[in-house]
């Protein structure tokens, strides 16, 4: 295996269950690679582990077996290094918009004095176009807005990792649209290494180099790597007249409604049996049509 | 102008406050003398029924407790000997002993709450000791207070204190405990310490809660030391009162519960202005 920038190595989380002895297995044995300046979506079912995942990156949250490997050294707790946008904006309500940034930009850089550690905010919030916001509460701004700030504080700290808990969950369907187009302009200029977490297949295709796709828990995998072939830049309105666009598409959407069940049920068998869990996404690129897998149930990959 | 609401609230505070000042007025004027029958009991003797006091209840008529106030305000830190002291000068020694009695309070209850607050072990430990401590009625300390501090201001003061530590203590626990898990998320990721965290995320995020602690301990603190007072006597609204009640003066009474009530309003109303300060909208 090649060393990647981020190294996820057979990351398993179990919880105790209060009717049983038996431990509840959520994920287990996940090996994951990411390289630095990638753009990676995980998409799953609810009570997957997603989040648990994403903690983890975090150092928010210890796993039960595993661990991660980022730029050569161990995460063991949370740090500047990794940056976290969650769901609902966690900005501090006391604090204007350009404070939330500064908060944060403080505490990347204690040494920096008031005037550089503003002008760096306010870049930043320039870049999620909050010019006219800036010293509004967030009480004050909509939850767009708030989400942008979020934005904002996580990029200013530049973070080596950036961890997004479906940023955008919480917003409506034309907001959304209008932050991912931003998120997309201020990943372009920065190239941060992305992992995020969503529900939304298209906000997936158009923001992510690679999708992985995990399967349903209990004994939750994840199962494939699919490759997002379509070129950048990106725009949401053509994103559709992408040759590649509807392969992705339909193999991402057959995956959740048919695969990841009946992949589950297989790795559920296979936990019975005893076969050691640990294993590597299958690789997948349904833009290329040659290598278009065919849909339905296949093998999930023991190493 | 009559629409707005402000307006018409005043207007009708103040067609109260007339009514009610023209039926005291009028229930204490001297036409009102119902005729006495028989003989006066001691007590009516006492109370001065039956002497040539204006008034068939002995209480005075709103006119004679104006004119008592203004002639008190008028000099209000005249000092002539210990039984005859000016009213600002008996309400400086209330409020000073609140307001000492009230920072010792916080000086421990805000640390302390803190720490029970961050802390879910000390939360269970501690909390069968407030649970109790807490609805004693401060007054009950006073004959301890007496014994161990063996002097009769500083037991005041510490009254003072014992009934407002709890408010305070219990709302800066609940406040610190209750802090949302997002803003230590926040703080944990941005790598804070410990120091940090407490007064740039917990201290703002439950300043609001731990001052409506504060506000409630300064209004008990404001009831109990009038009958704080009362009981170790020399100085102080509460000894005001009581010594004027001995004397029979009730227009002297009757000042002292309408400052009483002005003055508890005023400390009342400067937490709630620090309360604005720190507030913030979720």
């Amino acid at each position: 295996m090649s060393k990647g920038f981020l190294e996820i190595e057979n990351l398993s989380q179990r919880f105790p269950q209060p009717d049983s002895n038996e431990p509840m297995t959520v994920f287990e044995g996940v090996d994951v690679t990411i390289n630095k300046g990638e753009f990676v979506c995980l998409i799953g079912h609810s009570g997957c582990g997603k989040s648990t995942i994403l903690n983890v990156l975090a150092g928010l949250a210890t796993p039960t077996d595993g661990n991660v490997i980022m730029d050569n050294k161990e995460i063991t707790g949370p740090s500047l290094d990794q940056g976290v946008i969650f769901q609902n904006h966690s900005l501090l309500p006391w604090l204007s918009a350009r404070d939330n940034v500064m908060f944060a930009v403080r505490a990347r850089w204690p040494h920096w004095n008031k005037a550089k550690r503003r002008e760096h905010a306010e870049r930043y919030l320039h870049m999620v176009g909050l010019d006219d916001a800036m010293d509004r509460k967030p009480s004050q701004l909509s939850g767009g807005m708030r989400q942008r700030v979020g934005i904002a504080r996580a990029f200013a700290i530049e973070p080596k990792l950036l961890l997004m808990d479906e940023p955008f969950g919480a917003l409506d369907a034309l907001t959304r649209g209008v932050i991912q187009e931003e998120l997309l302009k201020i990943w372009s200029e920065t190239h941060q290494t992305v992992f995020m977490i969503t529900h939304d297949v298209d906000e997936a295709i158009l923001l992510a180099d690679r999708v992985l796709l995990m399967t349903n828990g209990p004994h939750a995998q994840v199962a494939e790597s699919v490759k997002i072939d379509i070129p950048r830049p990106r725009e949401r309105a053509n994103l559709h007249q992408q040759e590649a666009y509807y392969p992705i598409r339909n193999h991402l959407v057959d995956f959740l409604v048919n695969g990841a069940k009946e992949m589950s049920a297989r790795a559920q068998a296979a936990a019975a049996r005893g076969d050691d869990p640990r294993h590597s996404p299958r690789v997948v690129n349904p833009g290329k049509r040659e290598s278009h897998p065919e849909p339905g149930p296949r093998m999930v990959r023991a190493v | 102008m009559l629409s707005n609401l402000n307006f018409r609230a005043t207007v009708l505070s103040l067609v109260m406050l007339v009514v009610f000042l023209g039926v005291w007025q009028l229930a204490t004027a001297p036409e009102a003398l119902v005729p006495h029958q028989g003989e006066l009991s001691e007590y009516e003797q006492l109370m001065g029924a039956g002497t040539d006091r204006s008034s068939s209840s002995g209480i005075p008529a709103p006119t004679q407790v104006f004119s008592h106030a203004f002639s008190e305000l008028s000099n209000p830190f005249y000092d002539a000997g210990p039984n005859d002291k000016g009213i600002g000068i008996q309400l400086a020694y209330s409020v000073y002993r609140v307001l000492l009695g009230f920072a010792l309070a916080a000086l421990i209850a805000v640390p302390l709450g803190f720490v029970i607050g961050m802390s879910p072990l000390l939360n269970k430990a501690f909390d069968p000791y407030i649970q109790i401590l807490k609805p004693i009625s401060p007054l009950a300390w006073m004959p301890l207070a007496l014994f161990v501090i063996r002097d009769s201001n500083m037991s005041a003061i510490f009254v003072i204190f014992i009934c407002s530590i709890w408010p305070m203590l219990v709302n800066t626990s609940y406040g610190v405990a209750s802090v949302r898990n997002d803003w230590l998320n926040v703080a944990k990721t941005h790598q804070l310490s410990n120091l940090r965290t407490a007064f740039t995320v917990i201290l703002p995020a439950a300043a609001p809660t731990i001052l409506t602690g504060m506000r409630i301990s300064i209004g008990i603190a404001w009831l109990v030391i009038v009958a704080a007072e009362m009981l170790v006597g020399g100085t102080g609204i509460g000894y005001y009162i009581w010594n004027e009640w001995n004397n029979l003066d009730l227009a002297s009474v009757i000042f002292a519960i309408i400052m009483i009530g002005i003055i508890g309003f005023l400390l009342d109303a400067s937490l709630a202005q620090a309360t604005k300060f720190v507030r913030y909208a979720d």
